[in-house]
């Protein structure tokens, strides 16, 4: 079953052409991972399948919603964390929890529950009151993560999660990535990380607006002759000598 | 509901776990309002003269002490000579010298009359101006005492200075600084943190969430409407208690005028925030394109009306002139709907501009 369904999605701003006539679907369940150099039109199709910006033309169906129509429903049915923001720094590691948890339609009581489950799963119990601000990047990271699934959305977007971040949380990181998408979750993932790339069930290599290759990390290497994602990344996205960035 | 108290409760932890900002929020309109009131005034008070009393008789010395018992001038100088004045101009000693002739007391009784000279610095034309006037009128006043002889013109004119009797300056610096402090504090601050949610990317977050944009604004600007109320409470309590300003309208009226005045503000800085990419430029934008309008274009430091028309047309499309003038009808004159609706109905008017703008801008920037 597919959760997320794209055909021929076109986004322009003015004459630039951001995404091309992308075509793919996702799979209840998996990760798929969304990888591309800057400027290649991630963001710009996330932004989309988020319900944020509406697309020029083409038809975008997420979690059985058309974004385009009923970009509320869509809204409510998923997650999102980005690399840039995290958590309001001067707020505290339960009143993040708490503010998120409102904003989705949570009772009083998920929250309270739903937080201690999270507080005991991260082992942040004596940090409950610090200020964010006050925590790790890593800390902060994980934390985004399960404050984004803490309504139990069917999909979670996360945009670059783990940027910046050491290589021992990243790891971690991918743990918690995994338990929710065995809790069925379906997990969207854009990443600069080509080791990250090979943890995704599927991967799909944009590239100038367009998408260039879409398969299972195994496949794709074999396909195009690559021992690694990241030798078949350069060989994929090297022909754009001037990347557009962002 | 719950996402909406929770949201203003997230808002005013931002704002209350800013200590500094907070110090600044609170301090920065009493201190304002306290060195307007108290240093732009307009007022004549202990302004210092120079005297050179050629005749130095009975009648001449009674009108030096007139001069200073008066409580606008004070005597500075004492001259001897002629020649001393200009040099105490120069340096600054003095900013009016009364030259008193000789045979003053003996002439003040002759058909001919009698002179006295006053020479003012008008390197400061307004204060000069205002000098050598107050100094007349003393002087005339002096005269007719003297000579005993109360002329009889064919027309007089007389002068009641209504509304404000006594010419008080502070009188138009409490409503210009609550206009400017008002929006300077609404817009800057809901427009900077604004801004700061699309710097750091929450403001992402939050539009992806099933949060409604107009929630989002909303659960924003509340407590920021609940802490402008707050100052232009203790700006009042300041102007009415240190300035002896009178409240002779209705106070739901003036209620009424500030909460319009707070959210037409508040609208202008979430415009400025949809138009502003960070919150450096928010706070510029709010800076020099309200504060410098505010002083110089609203009637509060200079007159309207001693305005070149295009200048003049430019203070209509200033907002503060028309929460300045209502609170001046309302406080002073204590007039009260049929006397501002045109302001009432103006500053809606910009309210309603203000946020159809931003909702445009928005809807602009989701497409």
């Amino acid at each position: 079953m597919n959760i997320i369904e794209v055909d021929n999605l076109v986004k322009k701003f003015g004459s630039f052409i951001a995404n091309d006539h992308l075509t793919f679907n996702v799979r209840k369940g998996e990760i798929f991972g969304f990888l591309g150099a800057n400027g290649a039109g991630k963001t710009t199709a996330i932004k989309i399948l988020c319900g944020l910006s509406k697309p020029t033309s083409g038809k975008v169906m997420v979690a059985g919603y058309n974004v385009s129509t009923h970009p509320e429903e869509v809204k409510s049915n998923i997650g999102y964390m980005s690399q840039k923001f995290s958590l309001y720094d001067d707020l505290t590691v339960v009143e993040n929890i708490r503010l998120y948890g409102v904003i989705y339609g949570l009772s009083s009581t998920e929250i309270k529950e739903r937080t201690e489950i999270l507080l005991n799963r991260l082992q942040l119990q004596d940090a409950r009151k610090r200020l964010i601000k006050t925590l790790s990047l890593g800390w902060k990271q994980k934390l985004a993560f399960s404050v984004a699934i803490l309504h139990r959305p069917s999909i979670v977007f996360l945009d670059e999660p783990t940027s910046g971040v050491d290589p021992i949380t990243r790891r971690q990181f991918w743990e918690m990535i995994y338990e929710a998408a065995n809790s069925g979750i379906t997990v969207f993932v854009t990443t600069h990380y080509m080791d990250e790339a090979e943890y995704c069930n599927r991967v799909t290599i944009m590239a100038d607006g367009k998408i260039e290759a879409l398969d299972t990390p195994a496949n794709l290497k074999k396909q195009y002759g690559a021992n690694s994602m990241n030798a078949l990344f350069l060989k994929l996205t090297r022909k754009e000598t001037v990347g557009l960035d962002n | 509901m719950k996402t909406f108290i929770a949201f203003v409760n997230k808002e005013s932890r931002h704002i209350f776990r800013d200590y500094r900002t907070m110090m600044v929020l609170f301090l920065m309109p009493v201190a304002q309002i306290l060195i307007f009131g108290f240093v732009i005034s307009t007022e004549i008070r202990d302004a210092s003269i120079g005297i050179l009393d050629k005749s130095k008789d009975d009648a001449s010395r009674r009108l030096v002490q007139r001069l200073s018992a008066s409580g606008y001038y004070k005597v500075q100088s004492v001259f001897n000579y002629e020649r001393d004045i200009e040099p105490a101009f120069r340096r600054g000693d003095i900013q009016l010298a009364v030259v008193i002739e000789q045979g003053f007391g003996n002439n003040l009784r002759n058909p001919d009359g009698t002179a006295i000279q006053l020479l003012a610095d008008a390197s400061d034309a307004n204060t000069s101006q205002m000098l050598v006037n107050y100094c007349s009128g003393i002087i005339q006043t002096f005269a007719i005492e003297e000579s005993g002889i109360e002329y009889a013109p064919i027309l007089t004119t007389e002068v009641r200075m209504l509304f404000n009797p006594s010419l008080k300056g502070v009188y138009m610096s409490i409503p210009g600084t609550m206009a400017m402090v008002l929006i300077l504090i609404s817009a800057m601050m809901t427009s900077i943190s604004i801004t700061r949610e699309k710097e750091f990317g929450s403001m992402e977050v939050l539009l992806i969430s099933p949060l409604k944009p107009y929630q989002i604004i909303l659960g924003k600007v509340v407590p920021y409407v609940v802490l402008s109320m707050i100052n232009a409470i203790s700006i009042l309590a300041l102007g009415i208690i240190v300035f002896k300003m009178p409240v002779l309208g209705s106070w739901m009226w003036l209620f009424v005028l500030n909460l319009l005045y707070i959210l037409l503000s508040l609208a202008l800085g979430i415009f400025i925030s949809t138009v502003a990419r960070n919150q450096m430029v928010a706070m510029f934008a709010s800076m020099f394109a309200l504060l410098l309008p505010t002083i110089l274009l609203s009637g509060f430091i200079f007159p309207i009306e001693s305005m070149p028309w295009p200048l003049q047309w430019l203070s209509r499309v200033v907002p503060p002139r028309y929460y300045i003038q209502a609170i001046k009808t309302v406080m002073l004159k204590g007039g009260g709907l049929t006397y501002m609706w045109h302001e009432l109905v103006t500053m809606t008017g910009f309210l309603v501009l203000f946020l159809s703008l931003s909702i445009y801008k928005f809807k602009v920037r989701l497409e």
